[in-house]
């Protein structure tokens, strides 16, 4: 078997819109789970049983399920519950936003744990605010301590928009399939997405690690 | 300035402060000792709020500290404290450590804050360290930071959780010398500390706690001549041994 790779050429757009996609619903996930890990984070800090035992319960819930379930849940169910359809590409954002914003929020609030008690406390003993002592001091110096962990898991959101698969959205593992099954291509097709991961998701690593290195220096 | 009434606090079922009555005068300057974990700590930090009490009352500066309508945040501002563990901020220069709370709270100019800085800085001998970072200061020059941290403040009144008890004994001094020279200026000061040497000749009073309470309370010279109880000769013999 020789291999052919001007399939790859030929399909150029195809790929390329699906990799729009894909880096569309990474970022716009992205950006959602994090401001919800953030809100998360706080909650489960909070002194208030209710609250915190509120966002602990989230978490935990959605740690404990497959991502594919909640994306097929959140198409099928988001539709019943206001009555309309609301497309695949919405419902699967709203998945992954919820989902992955209880992953987010675990390392937001180990970061902010990581930051010791004695600087809320100096903060708080000068006269600023809590909001004030929270934004000038602790969450800089927890930040600092999350920019590993924060990369890492936005590399297995990365590789987790491809289950949007199941709700029939163009992204890029979708597209691969389809000019796989198109053009009867398969191996080449697939090497060319499998090797496109992978450089994506291995050079954001090694970013993540040489950032980690730094800041520990 | 700071009185205590009555003051208990419990951590869940233990007690730690019982029945804590005391009172310091504008420009008094009260040491606090007594054995690990009979509640000194707990004890200052209840004065500015940063723990809260189940019995009792304080009033520092005419403000009740645990009424509900205080703003606590703006007492706090005028009254500072100093850590045993410095806890300067890491991640700021010490220029920004010492202007940050002027700068927010007071809302006074960075022009007008650093310059303050230059001048608590050199007030501490640590004239030209403004663009360090703490991790490049010893402890003794972290603590002096942190000293000017609070004076950035006018504080009314100054409280010091061991502030030389984390550092190497050859820098101890440097510290001390700095507390002694505000005691001196006429600084109200609370201070939790076992260096019986600056209790003995810059202290007006000692307070001898053991176990959450209040054992003695007396002029300093008085306490170390003839301490009352046997729970204070105890422990006056073994820190004096030392
Ligand atoms: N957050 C907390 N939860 C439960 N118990 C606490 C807490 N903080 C302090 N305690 C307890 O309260 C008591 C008084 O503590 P505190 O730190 O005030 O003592 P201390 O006199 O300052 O001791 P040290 O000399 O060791 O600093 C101790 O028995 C301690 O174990
Ligand atoms: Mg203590």
């Amino acid at each position: 078997m020789t291999l052919d790779f001007s399939i790859i050429l030929e399909a150029w757009p195809a790929f390329l819109s699906g990799m729009g996609l894909t880096l569309k619903l990474l970022v716009l996930s992205l950006i959602g789970a994090i401001a919800l890990g953030t809100g998360l984070a706080a909650m489960r800090l909070s002194p208030n049983w209710f609250v915190s035992t509120f966002a602990s319960s989230y978490v935990n819930l959605f740690r404990t399920v497959p991502l594919i379930m909640a994306i097929f849940w959140f198409y099928f169910l988001i539709p019943l519950l206001i009555g309309r359809p609301v497309g695949a590409l919405t419902s699967a954002l709203v998945a992954l936003i919820f989902f992955e914003g209880a992953f987010f929020s675990e390392i937001i609030r180990s970061g902010i744990q990581a930051v010791p008690r004695g600087q809320f406390a100096a903060g708080l003993a000068t006269g600023l605010r809590p909001r004030m002592v929270m934004q000038s001091i602790v969450l800089p110096q927890a930040f600092r301590a999350m920019i590993p962990g924060l990369l890492t898991q936005s590399i297995i959101v990365f590789q987790a928009t491809s289950l949007v698969y199941v709700v029939g959205l163009s992204d890029f593992m979708t597209t691969t399939v389809r000019i796989a099954n198109g053009s009867g291509r398969i191996v080449e097709v697939y090497l060319f997405c499998a090797a496109t991961y992978f450089v994506l998701s291995y050079g954001a690593s090694v970013v993540a690690r040489y950032l980690e290195r730094r800041l520990n220096r | 300035m700071i009185a205590l009434q009555n003051v208990s606090k419990w951590y869940g079922p233990t007690q730690v402060l019982r029945e804590c009555t005391l009172s310091v005068a504008r420009g008094e300057v009260v040491v606090v000792c007594g054995p690990s974990g009979s509640g000194k700590s707990t004890l200052i930090k209840t004065m500015n709020g940063l723990e809260p009490i189940q019995h009792g009352e304080i009033v520092v500066d005419g403000v009740k500290v645990n009424d509900p309508k205080t703003d606590i945040c703006a007492l706090r501002a005028h009254i500072g404290m100093v850590f045993q563990s410095f806890e300067l901020y890491p991640h700021m220069s010490v220029r920004n450590n010492i202007a940050l709370a002027p700068i927010k709270v007071l809302r006074r100019s960075e022009t007008e804050a650093y310059k303050r800085t230059e001048a608590l800085l050199k007030r501490v001998g640590l004239e030209g360290h403004a663009d360090k970072y703490p991790a490049q200061l010893s402890g003794g020059q972290q603590q002096r930071v942190a000293i000017a941290r609070s004076l950035a403040m006018d504080p009314k009144a100054i409280l010091f959780d061991e502030p030389t008890s984390a550092l190497d004994p050859e820098m101890i001094n440097e510290v001390l010398e700095v507390m002694t020279q505000l005691a001196g200026e006429g600084m109200t000061m609370v201070v939790v500390s076992h260096e019986m040497g600056f209790a003995k000749s810059v202290a007006n009073r000692v307070i001898f706690m053991d176990a959450g309470e209040i054992v003695e309370d007396r002029p300093s010279g008085e306490f170390f001549s003839a301490p009352q109880t046997d729970r204070a000769q105890q422990f006056l013999a073994k820190v004096l041994h030392h």
